[in-house]
């Protein structure tokens, strides 16, 4: 006890110094304090909030909440097939959005991990990258000027082939959503690639495996998990998408779109409306779970 | 590997397609900024830098621009403290609860953004009127407090990243010659995270800057931002062309972010740091 007092102490900042450094639980509450503090009230509470409002039901004249449990806000969610079907529908596009990003994906990320040189890696990597950088609006709103029917670029190139372009709806979204979200999952596959060793892809071919028998043998099972890791962001992005919807989905409504059409008039309802996502989330990340593939985010 | 010649044809044109697939739609944006036609249509009707000249000198674009670069500067800073000590406190100590730290920090990014808007929405609802005069534009504090905190995951990624490479050895060897704690840092441990902050902070700053979902929930009504203006003007046809510009225009120094923290981090492999 005696020591910490007899110890000479030159200055204030060399004595807290020291007083730090022998109390390695003071410097890690330090730490943590502000940030844990800050993510705990403000991200946090925020969520507990919204769901505690999820169960409350609002006032038909003051469109404000009413502090009483109720589960009618579920319950006019589920026994409402309209609310059903939006649902389904933002579930299935998530869905095809994530299937269409692995199929173009994947090829994309094997072309720059073994195909192309070494040296031209960086550059397209780089090629690969700097569209995530390009706005989000800008992007969807490229691909508002791509889809618009007849005068769009789509709908140019098309017309000579005596078809017509998706136009604005389902389609268009799909489309718009997987523009947006490639890059995602191209990154995740290109550094599980990258981690593969050549020597594995030689000892196939030395054992007489062709080209196809090697990509369906040993390199799709290595890249599983990291195409799997690639989907838990293209498909949570796009279950929570309201704004490419409303600009290239003409009528077509997603859970987003729900969400940001009702909360200001009723407010628990949208929250339980954004509830359905969350739960949707969890239930997919404890599937993805088991393939491994959390570890490799 | 060796590839058969067929394969690597194979892929090659995948790649192509996928690049095509990247890269027209933003040509198009950039094309169009010169379509001397005012509704658009394809192809462009001619040549014209007229709109270009109207959206440089257009007020409303051009607070808003400001009101992202403040927004975007704010929430950085704010990022990068919190970012960096959660980093520190994850990647230097083992205690109990780290796992649920480590999970509490990428919930905002993790979930659907509709879920992190209209959260924040709720919980800042006292402040929602609230907005400062900063530079002749209004700012607003609930949106620079929202975009900190899906900011501060990606600054934690880039700092514990490095802490984690670097490992102790530098800071013991500091601290055995005599160094205490804040010198250590000052000298030892900050100059080796700096590329570290700098790649961090550039996509912080690139993510707020660029952030609409979570904006459109948390923006005091008098504050903004260029992704709300630009989202606002699609609605107005008579907008078109100058949004045409606007959107070129972000589309072209996009490419500023990828040269910069290529040249940061010296590694092209690692272009825009880690999200």
């Amino acid at each position: 006890m005696t020591a910490v007092q007899d110890a000479p102490v030159p200055s204030r900042a060399m004595g807290l110094s020291t007083w730090l450094y022998r109390r390695p639980r003071a410097r890690l509450a330090a730490l943590l304090a502000a940030p844990v503090l800050w993510l705990a009230l403000a991200y946090f509470g925020a969520l507990f909030l919204l769901l505690m409002t999820s169960f409350y039901t609002v006032d038909d004249f003051t469109s404000l909440p009413v502090r009483a449990f109720s589960l009618d806000n579920y319950q006019t969610i589920f026994s409402n097939p309209a609310y059903v079907k939006v649902i389904l529908r933002t579930v299935a596009i998530a869905a095809s959005v994530t299937v269409v990003a692995a199929l173009l994906g994947t090829p994309m990320a094997f072309f720059i991990a073994k195909v192309v040189p070494q040296r031209w890696r960086g550059l397209m990597v780089a090629l690969v990258v700097t569209p995530l950088w390009a706005s989000y609006l800008v992007k969807v709103y490229a691909w508002k000027t791509m889809l618009q029917p007849d005068t769009g670029v789509v709908a140019w190139l098309l017309n000579p082939f005596g078809l017509s372009g998706p136009g604005y709806g389902v389609v268009a979204v799909t489309i718009t959503l997987t523009y947006l979200w490639l890059p995602f999952m191209i990154l995740p596959v290109y550094a599980g690639l990258e981690r593969l060793p050549d020597s594995m892809l030689d000892a196939s071919a030395d054992l007489g495996a062709r080209t196809g028998r090697t990509l369906r043998s040993v390199v799709l099972p290595l890249v599983y998990p990291s195409i799997v890791a690639g989907s838990v962001f293209t498909f949570s992005l796009s279950l929570g998408d309201y704004i490419t919807v409303q600009i290239v989905g003409s009528k077509t409504q997603m859970l987003g779109s729900v969400v940001y059409g009702s909360y200001t008039t009723d407010l628990p309802f949208a929250a339980a409306m954004a509830t359905v996502p969350i739960v949707i989330m969890v239930v997919y990340l404890a599937i993805v779970r088991r393939t491994g593939a959390l570890d490799s985010l | 590997m060796t590839l058969s010649r067929p394969a690597k044809w194979a892929f090659g044109l995948m790649a192509v397609v996928c690049l095509a697939f990247i890269y027209v739609p933003l040509t198009v944006v950039v094309i169009n900024s010169f379509n001397a036609s005012r509704v658009f249509s394809w192809p462009p009707q001619g040549f014209t830098t007229e709109w270009w000249h109207a959206a440089l000198n257009n007020p409303g674009a051009r607070s808003a621009a400001l009101t992202s670069v403040l927004v975007a500067v704010a929430a950085t800073l704010f990022a990068l403290v919190m970012g960096s000590l959660v980093a520190f406190a994850l990647g230097r100590y083992s205690f109990f609860g780290r796992q649920t730290v480590s999970l509490l920090i990428i919930l905002p990014l993790a979930l659907p953004g509709i879920v992190t808007a209209l959260a924040l929405r709720t919980a800042f609802k006292p402040w929602l009127g609230t907005s400062w005069e900063w530079l002749g534009v209004a700012v607003g504090p609930t949106v620079i407090a929202a975009h900190a905190t899906f900011c501060i995951v990606v600054i934690y990624n880039n700092v514990i990243a490095r802490l984690r490479r670097m490992g102790t050895s530098p800071e013991e060897a500091s601290m055995d010659l005599g160094a205490g704690v804040f010198t250590t840092f000052r000298l030892v441990t900050f100059p080796l995270i700096r590329p570290a902050l700098v790649a961090g902070a550039v996509l912080a700053f690139g993510l707020s800057f660029d952030e609409i979902v979570v904006t459109l929930f948390t923006a005091p009504a008098d504050v903004t931002t260029l992704p709300i203006w630009i989202f606002q003007s699609l609605f107005r046809p008579n907008q078109g062309p100058i949004v045409n510009v606007v959107a070129a225009l972000l589309v072209l120094i996009s490419v500023i972010p990828v040269y910069l923290s290529q040249k940061l981090s010296g590694d092209p492999g690692h272009a825009g740091g880690r999200i």
